[in-house]
């Protein structure tokens, strides 16, 4: 039986092209770059693994420190943060590797390069956050002229009214289908607008603010996040946002249908879902 | 379903194989040479557009005595052990001569009351380790320039090499000349009115954890550059001749030769 169209139920295709190819490409670059962004920069973390608040470091109080110390029950990892502690022995501090007990901050499996050197993470990190910031770019100017942010980012007032429905839908997991899903609802709106225009840009803010170099022809950088330490400690702040962010992303792309989310962004083609069957919700 | 080119479609899958490759096996991936030479272009990139913004005057952010560390961590070389090195020590440097030589016109052997009778800058400037701390301190020496204008810098020289008295290594080797520390800058940073040759720390003489009788401040760049223990200071026309041929110590060992960041 074919759809038959009425007032109340519109036919809608079945195949909607939702995402630009230059969208898809600079998404799956900055995926990416995202990764070993963050494994390379874990292994810079490890190289002093103490965050502070200010211009310099306080060694005796830092904001932040993932340390391994001797007890009475041998070596135990201890994480401090804002003046707890936590053992985060296996994890953070000291973990298992190959069957030996290691004296690092961040484990092995989740540093680039494994072992700890420090040169060549620092030569990972660089490359990948010049990548990055190009491909940022490109996306940033390609989205202004074809007004991508403002069509498909930018939530309407009336979108934006619906922000508790979609937050008690999202956490029943259930997700719109049909015409509805043509446009991003209003919680993937403005996560993505923060991912952005907020947490990326300060990502690559307080990244530069750590250049010595940057810091002499931009001073105010140092004003703006209250010191170059600061400023190493709100980058790795926000880049655990970012995998909080990624986290969740991961778990609504399975959620809501991983075959179809990733078709369309690798393809670009959304399936709406098949407009004969009604809606299963 | 696809609408895609095919051979776009399979750019896009040879994209994800390699990053695929390359995430679950970044420990061996991440320290191949050919990788490693990829990786280190980004490095030149960013010495090149550093040195595009930044242009050669701008100043690193000074700051007030209030500022000034109570603990500023030593690193590197704290005790140097090398005979010669502890010699000048036991005679409270009066035996020690900075030696200036290579492309300049006169070779210089100063004294460090020569030094201090040079003119002087004192400035409260940030210390920023590679490893990621910071620590303020004032120092106060002779600007670089001034020790390079009474050479007299030949025009072929591009690069200013500071060979140190310390040995950073442990392990024995044959030859120790080899191990010494050593960095070198451009003359850029050697011309830049806050690189100095400093010989005082927070008001007194330079203690030997902290690199006494002289050691070098790039504000520009990380705490790596500034050598310790200065003994010579050489003008050359390329690296490639020094020790790996990186411009350093650290650079030899996969550091970064521009540290500005």
């Amino acid at each position: 039986m074919a759809a038959v169209p009425s007032p109340d139920r519109p036919v809608v295709e079945r195949w909607y092209f939702r995402h630009a190819a230059l969208v898809r490409a600079t998404h799956w670059i900055n995926a990416v770059c995202f990764v070993l962004l963050l494994m390379s920069g874990l292994q810079i973390f490890n190289a002093h693994p103490a965050l502070y608040v200010g211009e310099q470091s306080d060694f005796d109080h830092p904001a932040m420190s993932i340390r391994a110390r001797l007890s009475e029950n041998g070596l135990v990892g201890e994480t401090m943060f804002a003046g707890h502690s936590f053992d985060t022995s296996g994890i953070l501090g000291i973990s298992n590797e190959d069957g030996q007990i290691s004296q690092r901050a961040f484990p092995s499996w989740i540093t680039i390069p494994n072992n700890q050197d420090l040169a060549t993470g620092r030569r990972w990190h660089f490359f990948f956050a010049w990548l990055l910031v190009l491909n940022g770019l490109v996306y940033f100017t390609w989205g202004c002229v074809r007004r991508h942010f403002d069509r498909d980012l930018l939530p309407s007032r009336r979108e934006l009214s619906h922000v508790g429905r979609e937050v008690l839908e999202h956490l029943r997991l259930r997700f719109p289908r049909g015409a509805a899903a043509r446009r991003y609802n209003v919680l993937q709106q403005l996560t993505y607008l923060m991912v952005v225009f907020v947490l990326f840009p300060l990502m690559i803010l307080t990244g530069l603010t750590m250049s010595p170099g940057i810091d002499s022809a931009v001073p105010q950088l140092l004003t703006l996040f209250g010191g170059r330490q600061s400023a190493r400690l709100i980058h790795f702040l926000v880049a655990s946002s970012l995998t909080f962010f990624v986290i969740v992303h991961l778990v609504m792309v399975l959620a809501s249908g991983v075959w179809n989310n990733l078709r369309s962004m690798i393809t670009g083609w959304y399936d709406l879902g098949n407009p004969r069957t009604p809606d299963v919700a | 379903m696809s609408l895609e080119h095919p051979r776009r479609r399979d750019l896009w899958w040879a994209f994800a194989a390699i990053s695929g490759l390359a995430l679950s096996g970044s420990g061996r991936v991440a320290v191949a040479p050919r990788i490693r030479s990829v990786l280190n272009a980004a490095s030149s990139f960013t010495y090149k557009m550093q040195r595009l913004l930044i242009g050669a005057h701008r100043l690193a952010p000074e700051y007030s005595e209030a500022d000034i560390s109570p603990a500023f961590r030593p690193n590197g070389s704290i005790d140097p052990q090398d005979e010669d090195y502890l010699k000048l020590v036991g005679n409270h440097f009066v035996d020690w001569r900075l030696k200036v030589h290579g492309l300049v016109e006169h070779e210089l052997s100063l004294s460090l009351e020569q030094l201090r009778a040079l003119p002087t800058r004192t400035q409260i400037t940030r210390h920023d380790c590679v490893e990621g701390w910071s620590c303020i301190a004032k120092w106060s020496g002779v600007p670089l320039s001034e020790i390079l204008l009474r050479a007299g810098v030949r025009p072929e020289a591009r690069f200013a090499i500071f060979h140190c008295a310390d040995t950073l290594d442990d392990g024995e080797s044959a030859d120790p000349e080899n191990i010494r520390y050593y960095e070198s800058i451009d003359l850029i940073d050697a011309a830049h009115p806050q690189t100095i040759v400093a010989y005082d720390m927070n008001g007194a003489p330079l203690t030997v954890r902290h690199g006494a009788p002289l050691r070098l401040r790039v504000e520009r760049q990380l705490g790596y550059k500034m050598a310790k223990y200065i003994m010579r200071i050489e003008l050359v026309q390329s690296l490639s001749g020094l020790h790996g041929g990186q411009g350093g110590y650290w650079e030899d060992r996969g550091y970064e030769w521009y540290a500005g960041i």
